[in-house]
């Protein structure tokens, strides 16, 4: 088999072992519509101010957040747990004793990961149109939405796989991811707007991290002007995604961690 | 080429421990070759350096012709490897799993043959977190051979296995060998290296203490013979008496050449119209040999 129809194959058997974790996929789809839902009702009413002197309704800017939510917990959080998991199950060192190129199951695993995020964006989108009156990004717009989520994608993947190398065990992993990510969604605006009176060191350790530029970037490509879009988050998220490449071809793990 | 597996003056530390002391093997095509030794010894150390899992810190191997140190593909096509503690996808069936791992390999075996192989042909569609601990060891031996390995490494493939499923497991462990493949194996099991194995090599403390078929491992072949009976009334003839200690209510005897020996003590005893008590002639195991290599170490951790 070439390299390419072994990696469509690794794509293919991930997705069937996917969906036969019912818990992990549903909460996958779950959380980010749960999420909508429960912040739109407690403070979804009135305008929230993204830019100085640009307002949009409240319940839009959670449509774009949880959007920007949903890729991150579906490629994020998603690889950073399941690849550790397999890691200390010794799927990892078994394969890695196939004459399969770790590189390939590894992609195959993000690729996966990354369609998850599209149907999952997908999702979100329509049902903030649906229920929220959400206008869905055309021309463009659509591009520049499309570009902001697939790099956004690649990056957090890229960002998950290295996590993996600071979590002991698979029992570990997801205490120790979510005190990676949930305060840094907080602090980028993902669950409550930050607004104008957010403090200075807020705004400083989120301009630092990645999270809270995704989460411009989408906002941005989502509704469009006069909502402000910068090509310059795009390009740190980028750079944060090479970063943790970087870190990943270099402490990565393909044993359980003694 | 009839040499498989070529190993010299191998050596492995962590650190300041020394894990293999400097080994040398040779294996040849198509023979089952057990790294026989107790917990620690340095058996999965050396397996792993030979599927190309660790680096060695000194000396040469060659696996196939490779160094498995280069981690080439080309090697990894042509051996199998069942390691101590591995796993599957657990949301995968076995046939599903099987087929998987076959598809790596060029010229894999047929899926459903393997399957039957192992004896999971009715667990086929059962997906691998519903298998038992034995049926998921078995999977492991599954994957391995989906491949069609040329050489097979089997890191303690049958450790808590119960003795029906371990009978199962030698069984096809001598069906691979009869298609000519080359089987390397640990084991702490002195009964699976002397059933599987064509030669032995005993490891303790990280060296080779001693190598050679089963029957004559350590000179077990050469080794005195025990013979022991319960202390008779009356005193022994002064041929036998001269040769013989009393432990407890036990005369024993070690001798190089028992025939004559017995015949000697047995000729006394028929003339005296007695018994010879509990009479035991005994060869020393090749767990008596292993325990005396491996010494105190053996069956710890």
């Amino acid at each position: 088999m070439s390299d390419a129809g072994l990696l469509a194959r690794q794509v293919h058997t991930t997705n069937r072992a996917f969906w036969r974790n019912p818990a992990s996929a549903f909460f996958t789809f779950a959380f980010p519509l749960m999420f909508l839902v429960i912040f739109t009702s407690l403070l979804g009413s009135g305008t929230t101010e993204v830019a100085p002197g640009v307002e949009i309704n409240t319940a839009n800017y959670f449509v774009a957040a949880m959007a920007a939510f949903a890729v991150i917990s579906a490629t994020y959080t998603n690889l950073a747990i399941s690849v550790t998991f397999i890691r200390d199950a010794g799927i990892l060192k078994r394969t890695r004793g196939a004459p399969l190129p770790g590189g390939i199951y590894l992609s195959g695993r993000v690729i996966h990961a990354m369609l998850i995020t599209l149907l999952l964006v997908m999702i979100t989108t329509a049902f903030g149109v649906a229920f929220y009156e959400a206008d869905v990004p055309t021309g463009a717009l659509l591009g520049q939405f499309l570009v902001t989520v697939i790099v956004g994608a690649m990056a957090f993947s890229a960002l998950g796989l290295a996590t993996t190398a600071l979590v002991p065990n698979a029992e570990a992993a997801p205490a120790v991811v979510n005190a990676i990510i949930l305060p840094l969604l907080f602090l980028s605006g993902i669950f409550i707007p930050l607004g104008p009176d957010a403090p200075d060191w807020m705004k400083v350790v989120g301009d630092i991290f990645p999270v809270k530029h995704f989460a411009e970037a989408t906002l941005g490509s989502f509704y469009g002007p006069p909502l402000p879009f910068e090509w310059s988050d795009i390009l740190i998220i980028a750079a944060w995604g090479v970063a943790g490449l970087v870190a990943a071809i270099f402490f990565f793990s393909w044993e359980p961690r003694k | 080429m009839t040499v498989a597996i070529e190993v010299k003056g191998l050596h492995k530390s962590y650190g300041s421990v020394e894990a293999v002391a400097g080994i040398d093997l040779t294996v040849d095509v198509g023979e089952v070759f057990a790294l026989l030794g107790p917990n620690g010894a340095g058996k999965t150390t050396t397996v792993e350096i030979l599927e190309g899992y660790r680096e060695r810190s000194a000396g040469e191997v060659s696996v196939l012709g490779f160094d498995p140190a280069r981690r080439s593909r080309e090697m990894r096509k042509r051996i199998g490897i069942v390691l101590q503690t591995t796993g599957v996808d657990p949301y995968l069936t076995v046939r599903e799993t099987v087929a998987l791992y076959a598809g790596y390999y060029p010229a894999p075996r047929n899926v459903d043959e393997v399957v039957e192989l192992v004896g999971l042909r009715e667990k086929s569609s059962a997906r691998a977190i519903k298998l038992s601990g034995g049926q998921q060891r078995r999977l492991d031996v599954a994957v391995a051979l989906a491949g069609d390995p040329e050489l097979l490494f089997l890191d303690e493939p049958t450790t808590g296995f119960d003795p029906g499923a371990r009978r199962n497991a030698w069984e096809i462990v001598r069906n691979l060998t009869s298609l000519g493949k080359t089987v390397f194996l640990t084991t702490h099991y002195m009964d699976e290296a002397q059933h599987l194995a064509n030669r032995v090599a005993v490891i303790a403390k990280g060296e080779i203490v001693a190598e050679g078929p089963p029957s004559t491992l350590g000179g077990r072949h050469l080794a005195e013979t025990l013979i022991r009976f319960r202390r008779p009334s009356g005193d022994l003839p002064p041929a036998i008496a001269s040769l013989a200690s009393v432990l407890g209510e036990d005369v024993e005897l070690r001798v190089a050449h028992p025939t004559r020996t017995l015949h000697e003590l047995t000729s006394w005893a028929i003339q005296r119209g007695s018994e010879l008590e509990g009479l035991q002639v005994l060869r020393p195991t090749l767990e008596d040999v292993y325990l005396q290599l491996t010494g105190s170490e053996a069956g710890t951790e």
